[in-house]
């Protein structure tokens, strides 16, 4: 067994190679792909706080990544189209205003949707943030103007004060910053008193409550922190694509989402990167030979389930989290 | 002297089953006030009323003077109610010290910082050892929880109770599963906590509950039928027939 700080410290030289070798080798769709790992993974580490640490079996985080995605499109739409949003207020190309607003808005719907949601729990919290994330879905297909169905189309890509962000290597090293930042976040929650209650109420509610202290409101916070974050990964997300459309807010992606997390390991600090970097490796090799290419992601999540309860990390690094 | 807790005609209904009828019992300073009972009669009924995670449908409870019917568990805990499970509730996944950090935290007042270590706070892990050091199970700090015998998870939950320094225990059958060298350590260390704070407990064996309690009371079919010492409660004869049997 390799212990899992080796494993980490591992993992990020090797997020960080594979695109420099990509710029040294000239691949620039290679380096893409990297930051889409890292994006993929950001939103992970925000569901990871929810689930990993808080036991919460989120199926509406789309709902969030969603939502930082549209901050990022309506924003970047205004300012591309030169129309004020309402109260006169101007769009913006500005990426760090744009992450703002998209931490601000997606853990204000986390504050929302947590709130009368947490009082449920098992599959009936599972369902009813399923149902939360798809009433986004079918809001943002049936709402004309920002794009429908169709989404909207940004056509270049927002700055960076300093950074050309058109350049791949760089759009990844803020993507990469941003895995970075939130793996610490993480790490540092799960090490506070915060996260010592929150793990707590995940095994035992009735003991959390009789020091004092509220599950509901723990939760409550785990799940604006885990929203928020997920909803930074949406508007990066947008910002790589260029895009933002209804199938941010889809049921699927949240399925994906905690994919992740079980092939990696959930609560595993890099289970969410582990998960997110094989998930798009399969996507990419597999997607090549087959369209059909989810079957044999089907398998190894099989495997994984039935072998492998710890994820990848829990294989390689055992299985105490 | 005025009680520490005191219930007023607590009364419970599910359904047509009556779990609680008019029940009133005090906790004084300083005893150990054992409530019996056949299978059935209401006493985790009253036990989770007391402790605020069943609403009466009439009555009230009462914590050092004050009305806390309508408090919820987290708050009555915060007002001075400690409380250990029939089964034990722990986080089995974490080790023994974060369990009693976990008290330790609570008895902060329910702040929760987001950033600092938990366990590399000083104040909160010397609460947290020396509670474990109460219990003698100090030097099994850094044991995960799940790998502690039953009795250590006894003594664990009771360590963790004891971090919030609660000024009332409620104690669901801290002896059950105990064997006999398991139930004799807990009935000392009990004897001793009693001056500390008063100690409301519900409990099947027998030899613990007479070696302990000052007072004992009776809950047959959600009714209490007798409160007195346990020389009256062993003379009473509708004690005698409900639950004890006539030959005891």
């Amino acid at each position: 067994m390799i212990p899992e700080r080796w494993l980490n410290a591992a993992l990020t030289l090797g997020l960080l190679a594979v695109p420099l070798w990509a710029l040294w080798a000239d691949e620039p769709f290679t380096i893409t792909l990297a930051t889409k790992v890292a994006i993929l993974a950001l939103a992970g580490v925000g569901l990871n706080i929810a689930l990993g640490i808080g036991g919460l079996v989120s199926l509406g985080h789309a709902a969030f990544f969603g939502v930082g995605g549209y901050a990022m499109g309506i924003l970047a739409h205004h300012a591309q189209t030169f129309q004020p949003m309402i109260w006169g207020l101007e769009g913006t190309k500005s990426m760090p205003i744009i992450w703002l607003t998209a931490l601000v808005s997606s853990g204000l719907a986390a504050l929302a949707i947590g709130a009368l949601t947490l009082r449920t729990s098992g599959v009936y919290f599972i369902m009813i943030t399923l149902a939360f994330g798809q009433m986004f879905y079918y809001f943002a297909i049936s709402w004309p103007a920002y794009g429908g169905e169709d989404g909207l189309s940004i056509y270049v890509r927002n700055g960076f004060p300093g950074l050309n962000t058109l350049d791949p290597i760089q759009f990844f090293a803020i993507a990469f910053t941003a895995l970075m930042l939130a793996l610490f976040l993480h790490a540092r929650l799960k090490a506070s008193p915060f996260g010592l209650a929150l793990n707590a109420a995940r095994q035992s509610p009735d003991r959390v409550e009789t020091v004092g202290l509220s599950p509901f409101r723990l939760r409550l916070l785990a799940f604006v922190i885990s929203g928020a974050i997920t909803g930074l990964a949406g508007a990066l997300f947008a910002d790589l694509n260029r895009f933002v459309s209804p199938t941010m807010f889809s049921w699927q992606l949240s399925g994906e989402l905690i994919v992740f997390l079980l092939i990696g390991g959930v609560a595993r600090l890099y289970g969410p990167v582990v998960g997110a970097a094989v998930f798009i490796f399969l996507e990419h090799h597999l997607g090549d030979i087959s369209e059909f290419w989810q079957i044999g992601l089907g398998v190894l999540l099989l495997l994984i389930v039935l072998f492998a309860r710890g994820g990848l990390i829990g294989l390689v690094a055992g299985e105490k989290r | 002297m005025n009680p520490v807790l005191e219930t007023r005609g607590i009364t419970k209904n599910f359904g047509a089953v009556e779990a609680s009828r008019g029940i009133s019992l005090d906790l004084r300073p300083g005893e150990i006030h054992a409530l019996i009972g056949p299978n059935g009669a209401g006493k985790s009924t009253l036990i989770q009323q007391i402790a605020g995670k069943l609403r009466p449908d009439a009555g009230s409870v009462h914590l050092l003077g004050e009305d806390v019917t309508a408090l919820g568990v987290a708050e009555r805990a915060r007002a001075g109610l400690g409380r250990t499970f029939q089964v034990s509730a722990l986080a089995m996944e974490d080790t023994v010290l974060q369990n009693a950090v976990l008290g330790a935290l609570g008895a902060r007042g329910g702040r929760v910082p987001l950033f600092r270590g938990a366990l590399h706070d000083a104040d909160l892990r010397a609460t947290a050892e020396a509670a474990l050091d109460r219990v003698d199970l100090l030097d099994s700090a850094d044991m995960q929880t799940a790998a502690l015998s039953h009795g250590q998870r006894r003594q664990l939950e009771v360590a963790v109770a004891l971090t919030l320094k609660p000024r009332a225990f409620v104690m669901d059958e801290p002896m059950a599963g105990l064997g006999a060298e398991g139930s004799a350590r807990l009935t000392r260390f009990l004897d001793g906590l009693r001056d500390e704070a008063p100690i409301l407990m519900v409990e099947h064996d027998m030899d613990a509950v007479f070696a302990l309690a000052d007072r004992i009371s009776v809950l047959v079919y959600g009714q209490l039928i007798a409160t007195g010492t346990r020389d009256e409660i062993r003379a009473n004869p509708d004690v005698r027939a409900a639950y004890l049997g006539e030959d005891a």
